[in-house]
């Protein structure tokens, strides 16, 4: 920490200092403090990072630095200054000029931080319109196609006329980063930046932002992911609750974290441990460490087939009237006790896939057999009865669980009908719960009451209720914060050997799919570009998209010299 | 490939998709016109007795010779099948009967009427507008006095049944204060009170559901990035937010005209108005049929045309629908 200001003496003044900046909310007997004294300056050309988990006040910090923390926010500082003038107490009018103008702020999610209703050209040309920095509408068009070519965006003439969910997730992002950088500020304030998007996209986003930094702009990123943030940044706050727990330069933090709570965050991330280790600290879930190891590699060819997919085809009739080949004759086997990973970018097939061995879709060609047996090809009146072999856990548990029904309800509902005694339902429940490391004393709980971890341990418990043999996980973990995610991944990997599972594990994030999985299929435009074992795959993958893919993982760069080199190519993203 | 691509563009040709509404208006003018003349047929009575009442305005029997002079002068002695002939032919040289009672064409009377209706349900519908989207950019997502009155006001306008409304504004600006007269007749300064009993209600309805939209869109990531950019409060919610709130309440425009026609019908007698309202309430009470199922045709044209105005211009306003 004291390193950090030894460094050499700044030859440039600081542009922003915020010194004991505190945020809280609602009025002195009810006032709740989000963000308490956090403190730090920046210079041109050097990028903070603020990282933390949800709820910890990084996004009202980054708000309050442009006025914008809320209505209801109390925001006290004993310095919060921009180039020497302070910010404190400035008036509406005062603070239009330096938004936009001196500070650009870019947000999460370009589809709904961009106007969804207008042209992507008028949205970034909005700030030279508002600060006055055009005399003519021919100067204008000029300066947006200038600023969408800066960022990389492809033809930019014609994107300028689109709306923003004609365009691809990276280059929205990429056309919110120009309307920010539209009247070249001296700060830019990324809030997750790279969340929303693919790994190649991702990668677009972040070389786009160290460029920028190149150009001598301050930049501030915010995230919840420090593999992401490594690459950038070059000196990291974690927050935590509200306090800066930890600060330093980004070399040294991912060498040598001081503070339990970064460790934590750092062992959390897949990438960076090997694989099928325990990523959450056993003080947190109740996992026992899995004593065997190298189980994995034994050759699962002595296994029964559970599922065995042959030659699957969907189509879908497009709002055009045109046919889209979802799926294009992917063949698969999932075997006894294996974890199959499937990856993909959004839009590769992949959860139409799923919704197809779910039978909740039929395929146009092929079918999936089951245990041995005809599984598509049934009525759904045969399938009923085995249809408790097969469960899911989906992506985001609120959305499917009724908000009006308890934990207990729920799980309870999944039981199969054999254990009939209300007395042994409880029992049951309660086991399950215990299972997942969630205590009883969350039985009368609604969803909404629940942690977004317990709640997808809930759903996990409610997957595993009608002792399936095969569950298919759908993106499981791609709405958790890391540490969460670490410790459900821990919790999937615990129940496959303590109950017998299989899983089809489904997800963009390569990550967390080369951490759980004994086999990959990586999936592009609904076909199988690569397959086979995860650590040849990942090692020596085959298709030049998987290369693309690895190449593109945001991975810690742990010596801070390393991994500047991932270049991706165009054409990854159509 | 070729092939489909061609289809594709063909489907999405404006031309293309206005000629499938123009082709489903007709139907719907056809349907609308078919239930006339079945209602016409089923109605209970004998058509000629109701013919020779509405004529000599007195009840009585009529001789077996009256009835078959009318029967033979209507048609009614022929097959249903065709008279129903006979009756859209008329329909599609625009001849939509002549009155029983008075012995005009229907065409022409409801031509002459219809005018003063009609700006008076367009200029309600205008007036509703420009009061609700008002009001919702000064008060939506405040926490004032003033929006809480003005919000409380809407929710008052849009339960308040509009003929009553008028006899208030009716009591308190024409006989009270003077400012208006009383009766109208078709000076713009007649128009003010008629049109306001009909708007006010209506106001208040449009007020609260593009108020709801407004404050949902007011949360929403891309009006903090208009923020961001330096945009002012009054910017924001003027350039962004009220074209997302707009939508809702354009879907219902088109309901709200029809709304409109009908509540004008009322309106037009409580203010002693020229209109359809006049005619149409003596039409009903003297059964006169041609009239009524006339209306009844103009009312399906004139709802199929706003629905296909409403429909241009949510997509004007929304850019992301495609004409399918």
């Amino acid at each position: 920490m004291s390193q950090g200001r030894l460094q050499p003496v700044p030859q440039q003044p600081d542009l922003l200092t915020v010194d004991s900046l505190r945020v809280s909310f609602g009025r002195a007997t009810d006032e709740k403090a989000v963000v308490r004294s956090i403190s730090f300056s920046l210079r041109p050309g050097r990028c903070l990072a603020i990282v933390g988990e949800s709820g910890s006040g990084k996004s009202v910090t980054a708000r309050a630095l442009i006025g914008l923390a809320g209505r209801y926010a109390n925001v006290h500082a004993r310095q919060l200054s921009f180039d020497g003038t302070s910010l404190m107490g400035l008036s509406d009018r005062a603070w239009r000029r330096i938004r936009g103008n001196e500070i650009g702020f870019v947000l999460q999610d370009a589809l709904v931080s961009l106007d969804p209703l207008r042209r992507i050209g008028k949205e970034i040309g909005e700030g030279l319109l508002l600060h006055g920095a055009v005399s003519s509408r021919k100067e204008l068009a000029q300066r947006v196609i200038a600023l969408l070519k800066l960022v990389g965006v492809p033809d930019p003439e014609t994107k300028a006329k689109q709306l923003p969910h004609q365009l691809s997730g990276g280059q929205r992002q990429r056309a919110l980063i120009a309307s920010a950088l539209a009247l070249d500020p001296r700060i830019l304030i990324a809030d997750e930046p790279t969340t929303a998007l693919d790994v190649t996209a991702q990668a677009h986003v972040l070389s786009l932002l160290e460029e920028t930094k190149t150009r001598g702009k301050a930049l501030i990123l915010i995230s919840h992911d420090l593999a992401v943030v490594s690459r950038v940044a070059d000196e990291i706050l974690v927050m935590r609750e509200g306090e800066v727990v930890e600060r330093g330069n980004a070399g040294q933090i991912f060498k040598d974290p001081e503070h339990p709570y970064t460790k934590q965050l750092l062992d959390a991330v897949p990438s960076g441990r090997p694989r099928g280790s325990r990523l959450s600290p056993s003080a947190i879930v109740r996992v026992p460490a899995r004593q065997t190891q190298p189980e994995v590699q034994s050759p699962p060819k002595s296994r029964p087939i559970l599922l065995e997919a042959t030659s699957l085809v969907k189509r879908f009739k497009g709002p055009d009237g045109t046919l889209r080949t979802a799926v294009d004759g992917v063949s698969f086997e999932l075997r006894s006790g294996e974890t199959l990973g499937i990856v993909g970018e959004s839009g590769s097939g992949k959860s139409t896939m799923a919704r197809m061995v779910l039978a909740l879709e039929e395929p146009d060609e092929g079918a999936v057999q089951f245990a041995g047996r005809p599984w598509t090809a049934l009525a759904e009146r045969e399938r009923r009865a085995r249809r408790r072999s097969l469960s899911t856990i989906y992506q985001d548990p609120l959305g499917s669980f009724d908000p009006r029904w308890t934990v207990g309800r729920i799980i309870s509902d999944s039981l199969s009908s054999d254990v009939e005694t209300r007395r042994k339902r409880q029992e049951r429940v309660i086991e399950l719960l215990d299972l997942v490391g969630l205590s009883q004393a969350l039985l009368d709980r609604r969803p909404l009451e629940l942690s977004g971890g317990q709640r997808q341990r809930v759903a996990i418990a409610r997957a595993i209720a009608p002792n399936p043999a095969v569950i298919v996980c759908d993106e499981p973990v791609s709405a958790l914060d890391v540490s969460i995610q670490a410790q459900v991944l821990d919790l999937l990997g615990y129940l496959k050997d303590r109950v017998g599972l299989s899983y089809l594990f489904i997800s963009h994030d390569l990550s967390v799919v080369r951490h759980i999985s004994d086999r990959v299929i990586v999936m592009r435009r609904g076909r199988i570009v690569d397959s086979g074992a995860t650590e040849e795959i990942f090692r020596n993958p085959e298709s030049e998209y998987t290369k693309s893919l690895i190449a593109a993982v945001p991975r810690l760069v742990r010596d801070h010299q390393i991994g500047r080199s991932a270049t991706i190519l165009e054409e990854g993203i159509a | 490939m070729m092939g489909s691509d061609a289809v594709k563009i063909a489907a999405h040709h404006p031309i293309v998709w206005f000629a499938r509404r123009i082709f489903s208006g007709v139907v719907v003018v056809w349907a609308a016109a078919t239930f006339a003349f079945l209602i016409q047929c089923v109605l209970p009575g004998d058509r000629a007795q109701i013919i020779i009442n509405a004529t000599s305005g007195n009840v009585g029997v009529a001789s077996s010779a009256e009835l078959a002079a009318i029967n033979a002068k209507y048609g009614f002695d022929q097959p249903l099948a065709v008279q129903y002939g006979k009756y859209i032919l008329r329909i599609l040289h625009g001849d939509f009967g002549e009155s029983y009672q008075q012995h005009r064409p229907v065409a022409g009377i409801i031509a002459e009427q219809i005018g003063p209706t009609i700006i008076l349900a367009v200029t309600a519908l205008l007036f509703a507008w420009i009061i609700a989207v008002l009001t919702t950019l000064f008060i939506a997502g405040r926490d004032n006095m003033w929006a809480k009155l003005l919000n409380d006001t809407q929710v008052f306008f849009a339960t308040a049944p509009p003929y009553w409304l008028a006899t208030i504004l009716l009591v308190v600006f024409a006989v009270k204060l003077r400012i208006f007269p009383v009766i109208g007749g078709s000076s713009p300064a007649g128009l003010i009170l008629p049109t306001l009993a009909l708007a006010l209600e209506l106001s208040g309805f449009f007020g609260q559901v593009v108020q709801n939209e407004f404050t949902r869109v007011l949360e929403q990531p891309f009006v903090t990035s208009a923020r961001a950019r330096g945009m002012s409060d009054f910017g924001v919610r003027l350039r962004h937010v009220l074209r997302h709130a707009a939508l809702p309440g354009i879907s219902l425009s088109g309901w709200a005209l029809g709304k409109l026609l009908s509540g004008a019908i009322l309106i037009e007698v409580v203010f002693a108005r020229q209109g359809l309202g006049g005619v149409l309430v003596a039409a009903t009470s003297s059964r006169d049929v041609p009239i009524v199922s006339g209306a009844v045709l103009v009312s399906a044209g004139l709802f199929v045309l706003v629905s296909l105005i409403v429909d241009l211009t949510y997509r004007v306003v929304d850019p992301r629908i495609r004409l399918t």
